[in-house]
């Protein structure tokens, strides 16, 4: 009886051992196997090449729906490019974005077994990550795309080198409803504060909430305060301040106050404080896809943001895109940034700086005009590649693109230009003054104080 | 079978009683025997403390290190650690009173030192209202669910439910009550009142007691089938001698009952003091300690800059401090208070 016991006993630990030891042990193998044929970029295209694995991690899941079709695009991608390339075989994992950039890229380079291929924002924390010798340097080896990509590789460059490529880049502004406008009697959409201030009366007097925040989310409201920057800030205040941390200049106060008086005219919902951005019908995407707020200051994944909250019916879905329309963020009065400069950001990969040549191949094709145009026909994005901007099908889409090819020039979000320490202080001393707890001021001391710790 | 055996009496004890009646054996056996048994005790402490303890060890132990380490540099977490910068307590100077750079020290007191007290506030505050709130509540419905009425096992497990599910999906549960436009604004609605002008789980003066309701609401249970279970250990016959002497219910409460789970209550009491220092689920659910830290406690607030602000060294300093004051109050509590419930034990025990 006893023996018996511990025979039970003894079978269960080896099984838990065994759990344990398979648990360990279900990272995919490392495949950073080096290659001595291929240099820097070119393309190997014997078929008798030296065998390579490439592991690219990227942000496209499934939604709530179940669709996945940036995912699928991936996947046809790599698919295409194997096929042409058969030595090359290419792992993919689809990470959750926020898991992705916030957890298991910072660990996976830290650990020395990084993906060769990943998601990059750009801006702040793909400077740390290039400072701390974790990323290819693809200035020579895609000096070809960085030309044809133009200044939307900005935020992938640091000092004069390359260490990322954007496949997709767009920048932000207010969308609307052009019904609730109408029932409202607004005319034309404001292209002044002023104007704003009044189509906020206006709505309000409709009993029509105005403005939709996120503020829950932290980020949807700080985008207010970034753009009242941009406009007070000249291009010369922005650099020092993404470049050295260094806040001196009035203009970044002066955001806060414009800011300031513009919570004073309660444009927004009730409680927006607790209201998140994106799930849920009361959620401020929600509010406006259900027609109960017109307007929010959201970049161009809103669009199909708010395609989430119809039936998913083509019908549906066309019913709301008859009834959305977009307009850049407003003028403000005085001010020396640049009226014409528009916010914005994108998404891009960056290669491992021990990822075989192959990647910077790869990241050539991901880029070339074909995978752009299709990018933006299958899934809806906004390519880089010039060639490829014709292939966007929506026209509201469009609009944008065509704005942000006429900006003086964007400023990437400044939360990821300044990374993660400085920009999250900024945007918890934003969503403090939305709440009714701090100055301008206090916003622009949260910066400097975690700039110093940085 | 033998009287020994019929005497209930184990045979090896009695082989032993037996040897050691006949006098001291010869000196090798024993040492064999004793050497055999030194190796087969090593080999099963092995075999079954050492899975748990290399597991304990990896995913406990040198965590906790590794942190104490991390605190003394300042690291963003991206650039590799032996790049990092070694600056001594300072993390530690930034939490507790703004750091030792003059020029800084305005600075770093409104934007750390600050924000890290209201979080420790709020965990203290969770745990003096534990005492004043949960307990006497938690007492009360106990001493009820002792009493004999119909569909009482029933209630219990109502009771108990909320303790149950997970923290998450009891958090998510909440929040859509909350919602700006959820039921519990539609039920203030409905009753001619306003809700709070911040929104449920963001207002400055509402959303900590509103956090508070949802913890309570949450780990009472817990505090009730504890008490139940100690009520359940005071013998009937006290209660029913003291009934027939006249006391009444609240007497043979407040006078037997109450007195007698004392050592239960004193260590839900511990638990909850723990649990409070270390609240850190339900919290960040119902959006991670409030936008402007309204309801942060010291480890949504480690989470918040450690992880989100990726800075590291700080995160790891504030983690060390919460550390620090529990095992502190682990330590203090086990002495002063739970002291008199063990050596009781120990005295009934022998």
């Amino acid at each position: 009886m006893t023996n018996l016991r511990r025979a039970g006993a003894l079978t269960a630990l080896l099984a838990s051992t065994a759990l344990v030891l398979t648990a360990c042990s279900s990272d995919p193998e490392p495949s950073t196997e080096p290659t001595s044929g291929a240099t820097g970029g070119t393309e190997s295209e014997a078929p008798n090449a030296e065998p390579v694995t490439l592991t690219w991690w990227h942000n496209g899941v499934a939604g709530d729906n179940g669709e996945n079709s940036l995912g699928d695009y991936w996947d046809k991608v790599a698919a295409d490019y194997t096929a042409e390339h058969p030595n090359v075989t290419i792992n993919i994992e689809q990470i959750q974005n926020e898991d992705l950039q916030r957890t298991r890229i910072p660990t996976a380079l830290q650990s020395g077994d990084a993906p060769d291929i990943f998601q990059q924002w750009g801006g702040g924390e793909m400077a740390a990550q290039a400072d701390a010798g974790y990323l290819m340097d693809l200035s020579e080896s895609n000096a070809e795309d960085v030309t044809k990509l133009g200044g939307a590789v900005a935020p992938w460059q640091v000092g004069d080198k390359t260490y990322g490529l954007p496949f997709q880049f767009a920048v932000e502004g207010v969308w609307y409803r052009p019904s609730l406008f109408e029932q409202a009697g607004i005319t034309a959409v404001p292209t002044t504060m002023g104007e704003l201030d009044d189509a906020v009366q206006k709505l309000k007097d409709a009993d029509i909430i105005p403005i939709a925040v996120g503020a829950g989310d932290k980020w949807p409201a700080a985008h207010w305060w970034y753009n009242f920057a941009l406009r007070s800030c000249s291009q010369e205040a922005l650099n020092a301040g993404t470049g050295s941390f260094d806040f001196s200049d009035p203009c970044w106060v002066d955001a806060g106050e414009q800011l300031q008086a513009m919570i004073d005219t309660e444009p927004f919902q009730d409680q927006f404080t607790s209201t998140v951005a994106q799930t849920g019908a009361t959620s401020s995407a929600g509010l406006v896809a259900t027609g109960k707020a017109a307007m929010e200051l959201m970049g161009q994944w809103n669009y199909f943001v708010y395609e989430g909250f119809t039936d998913g019916t083509d019908e549906g879905k066309a019913a709301l895109h008859e009834d959305l329309d977009w307009f850049p963020m407003p003028a403000t009065t005085g001010g020396a940034g640049d009226p014409t400069a528009a916010l914005g950001g994108g998404d891009g990969f960056s290669c491992y700086v021990d990822a075989p040549p192959e990647c910077a191949d790869f990241l050539s094709y991901i880029v070339s005009d074909d995978v752009q145009a299709g990018f933006a026909e299958a899934v809806g994005g906004m390519p880089v590649a010039p060639a490829a901007a014709s292939s966007i099908e929506s026209p509201v889409l469009s609009k944008l693109s065509s704005v942000a090819g006429d900006a003086g020039y964007v400023q990437l979000w400044l939360d990821t230009a300044f990374g993660p320490n400085v920009g999250g202080a900024m945007n918890d001393g934003i969503v403090a003054m939305f709440a009714g707890q701090g100055s301008s001021q206090d916003i622009v001391d949260a910066m400097t104080a975690a700039a110093a710790t940085s | 079978m033998t009287a020994l055996e019929a005497s209930g009496v184990d045979q090896g004890s009695a082989v032993d009683a037996k040897a050691s009646a006949a006098g001291p054996r010869p000196m090798t056996p024993v040492t064999n025997h004793k050497r055999r048994d030194t190796i087969r005790k090593w080999g099963e402490i092995t075999l079954f403390v050492g899975p748990a303890l290399v597991l304990f060890l990896t995913f406990v132990v040198y965590p906790v290190v590794s942190a104490a380490r991390y605190s003394f540099y300042k690291w963003n977490g991206v650039s590799q650690f032996s790049d990092a910068q070694y600056i001594g307590f300072e993390n530690y100077a930034r939490a507790l009173f703004g750091g030792t750079d003059p020029d800084l020290k305005q600075a770093f007191t409104t934007q750390y030192s600050q924000p890290f007290w209201d979080a420790l506030g709020h965990n203290f505050a969770i745990i003096g209202l534990s005492m004043v709130v949960q307990l006497p509540l938690a007492l009360l419905i106990a001493l009820t669910l002792n009493r004999k009425f119909p569909g009482r096992s029933s209630v219990r497990v109502i009771m108990f439910a909320p303790y149950v599910l997970s923290e998450v999906i009891a958090g998510v549960m909440w929040l859509i009550i909350f919602d700006p436009n959820g039921i519990a604004t539609d039920f203030m609605h409905s009753i001619g009142l306003n809700p709070p002008a911040g929104g449920w789980l963001e207002d400055q003066t509402w959303a900590f007691w509103v956090v508070f309701f949802v913890i309570t609401w949450k780990y009472i249970g817990l505090a009730i089938i504890l008490f139940l279970a100690g009520l359940s250990g005071v013998p009937e016959d006290l209660q029913e001698a003291a009934s027939i002497d006249g006391a009444s219910w609240w007497q043979i409460q407040w006078r037997i009952n109450i007195p007698l789970i004392g050592p239960t209550i004193r260590i839900w009491a511990f638990l909850s003091i723990i649990g409070s220092i270390q609240l850190f689920d339900m919290v960040w659910v119902l959006n991670q300690g409030g936008t402007t830290g309204q309801y942060s406690t010291i480890a949504t607030y480690m989470m918040q800059i450690g992880f989100f602000r990726s800075d590291w060294g700080y995160g790891s300093a504030i983690a060390v401090i919460m550390f620090f004051i529990s095992f502190v109050i682990a330590i203090a509590y086990m002495l002063v208070v739970l002291r008199n419930d063990n050596t009781d034990r120990v005295r009934k025990a022998r």
